[in-house]
């Protein structure tokens, strides 16, 4: 079930409390070229859960992620944003509302970690310079790196730069989150922050759907936890359901593997 | 020695070249200059829309882009060079007035714009893909992703191709004499040439030789040291830190993490 909120932000400016919205996947099937990819993937993620997607490689995760802001356009289903469909929205308006967190990072060269949070801020949400550049050094503060706001990336380690591609993302006031194997990059010592902090995101109130192959996380933070393999959902339930008792042979094959 | 002498004489003949100097520092160079620097400015703009072009999602916009870029570069730049001279001579009389100059600096400027097209769209190209889709998923445009952020990439990872392009709109100038240039007009090349048939040897072109190679040796050097320092990079060097220290400044730092559930 699915309230159909219109997330209200005007507290996020100032607190780092989110809004997160609800998400529902109905019957998504994506394609690339003539091979489908993803089939018919139903899922539902309640408002302000986390969502973590495992999964052996090739198995759709990512491509799911990039149907719901359809960097991908899917090839047929459903997506609800807060029970709107997003299929209908205009895709950059869509995409405003749903921050993306990329394997690795992409964070603008040429900017420093500040304008890289900075630069939507302007050029999409059309906010004065001066107070983006405000809104951007708060949220650079808030993933601890206020000391290195005028840092280009290449000056940055691993941990850092993924923690400016969150500030970007959580600048836009997103209404859900996407993770996309988002500390499969990082040096071992790093993972671990980078992990807190997005756990603490979710404590917030945050939608959060994370493509992980973290499983110590999946199993402390996730609300649900989705199994997917050859571009299907094969298994889905609490963390408790699927790690401790998985019921399909492929995920108790997966499992067996990674742990 | 009686070859040397010779050699000497048509090639090195110093008072002949002491001769023809003042013409060409006044007007060779200077009309060089002029053509080349104005035919790159042209091509670059014409040569950026070249590339936006093709790349872009439209087969509209793309194939009129290639047609446009494998006419302009597949002709000898002499031949068009003529063709838009001499083709639109009356057109431009009524807008320029009598001069081929503007022409020239036209056709230059087309054929210019064929090659840098190419080297622009290579640049954008060779940008991580991942750098627009980080753009598209903050709910930038297509457009303001490729103008804010995907174009200034690779239009820097490209410079010294520009510089090799500069130079060779330099050497190119010189074909624009085809078009029967006012003698104030004259470019280093046919500066050069008027005073040879005057002094009966080749020694003023060797000097306008000179000056060629003086514009474009110092930018072939430029080019170099640009290409290593945009590949170096211009990195703060900083003491190697301990990947530990940055997990506890994490620690310290990070409200998000702690704090009230809401």
């Amino acid at each position: 079930m699915n309230l159909p909120t219109t997330a209200a932000h005007n507290a996020a400016a100032d607190a780092p409390t989110f809004h997160g919205s609800s998400l529902e996947l109905r019957n998504l099937t994506m394609a690339y070229g003539d091979i489908n990819v993803l089939r018919d993937v139903s899922l539902t993620v309640a408002p302000g859960t986390t969502t973590c997607i495992i999964g052996p490689s090739g198995s759709g995760k990512s491509t799911l992620l990039r149907g719901i802001n359809r960097l991908h356009e899917p090839k047929s289903g459903e997506v609800l944003l807060a029970g709107e469909s997003t299929l209908r929205a205009n895709p950059d308006t869509l995409r405003t509302r749903i921050g993306m967190v990329f394997q690795h990072f992409n964070l603008f060269p040429d900017h420093t970690a500040l304008e890289n949070v900075a630069l939507a801020l302007w050029s999409v949400k059309g906010m004065p310079k001066a107070q983006a550049m405000e809104r951007a050094r708060r949220r650079l503060a808030e993933v601890g790196l206020a000391e290195r706001a005028d840092h280009r990336p290449r000056d940055l380690s691993g941990g850092q730069q993924q923690r400016v591609a969150i500030a970007r993302a959580l600048a836009m006031e997103p209404e859900v989150m996407l993770f996309d194997e988002a500390t499969s990059a990082l040096d071992p010592e790093l993972v671990k922050g980078v992990l807190n902090l997005m756990a603490g995101l979710g404590r917030r109130g945050m939608t959060m759907l994370v493509v992980t192959h973290e499983m110590g996380f999946a199993r402390r933070v996730a609300d649900q936890v989705v199994f997917m393999d050859e571009g299907e959902v094969v298994e889905a339930g609490t963390p408790a359901q699927l790690f401790d008792n998985p019921r399909s042979e492929r995920l108790q094959r997966f499992l067996s593997e990674v742990l | 020695m009686d070859w040397l002498n010779t050699i000497i004489r048509t090639f090195f003949d110093f008072g002949a070249m002491a001769e023809v100097l003042p013409q060409l520092l006044g007007v060779g160079l200077l009309n060089t200059l002029i053509i080349s620097i104005a035919a790159t400015l042209l091509g670059t703009v014409l040569g950026m829309v070249v590339a936006v072009m093709g790349i872009s999602p439209s087969k509209w916009l793309r194939v009129p882009a290639r047609i446009y870029t494998d006419l302009f570069r597949g002709l000898p730049a002499i031949l068009t060079i003529l063709l838009i001279g001499q083709g639109f001579a009356r057109l431009s009389q009524s807008i320029f007035g009598p001069s081929p100059y503007p022409l020239g600096i036209i056709a230059l400027s087309l054929i210019a714009s064929a090659y840098i097209g190419e080297i622009f769209r290579a640049g954008i190209l060779s940008v991580d893909k991942g750098q627009g889709e980080a753009c598209r998923a903050l709910g930038m445009s297509y457009a303001k992703s490729m103008a804010l952020v995907v174009v200034p990439q690779g239009v820097r990872r490209v410079l010294p191709a520009l510089v090799n392009q500069f130079i060779a709109i330099v050497k190119d100038s010189s074909l624009v004499y085809f078009l029967g240039l006012l003698v104030s007009e004259r470019e280093l090349f046919r500066v050069g040439q008027d005073a040879a048939v005057l002094s009966g040897n080749l020694s003023p072109l060797v000097a306008a030789g000179v000056f060629y190679l003086v514009i474009t040796v110092p930018l072939t050097h430029l080019v170099n040291y640009f290409d290593n320092k945009f590949r170096t990079g211009r990195r703060r060097p900083a003491a190697p830190t301990s990947g530990l220290k940055e997990v506890k400044e994490l620690d310290a730092a990070s409200p998000l993490t702690t704090g009230s559930n809401t």
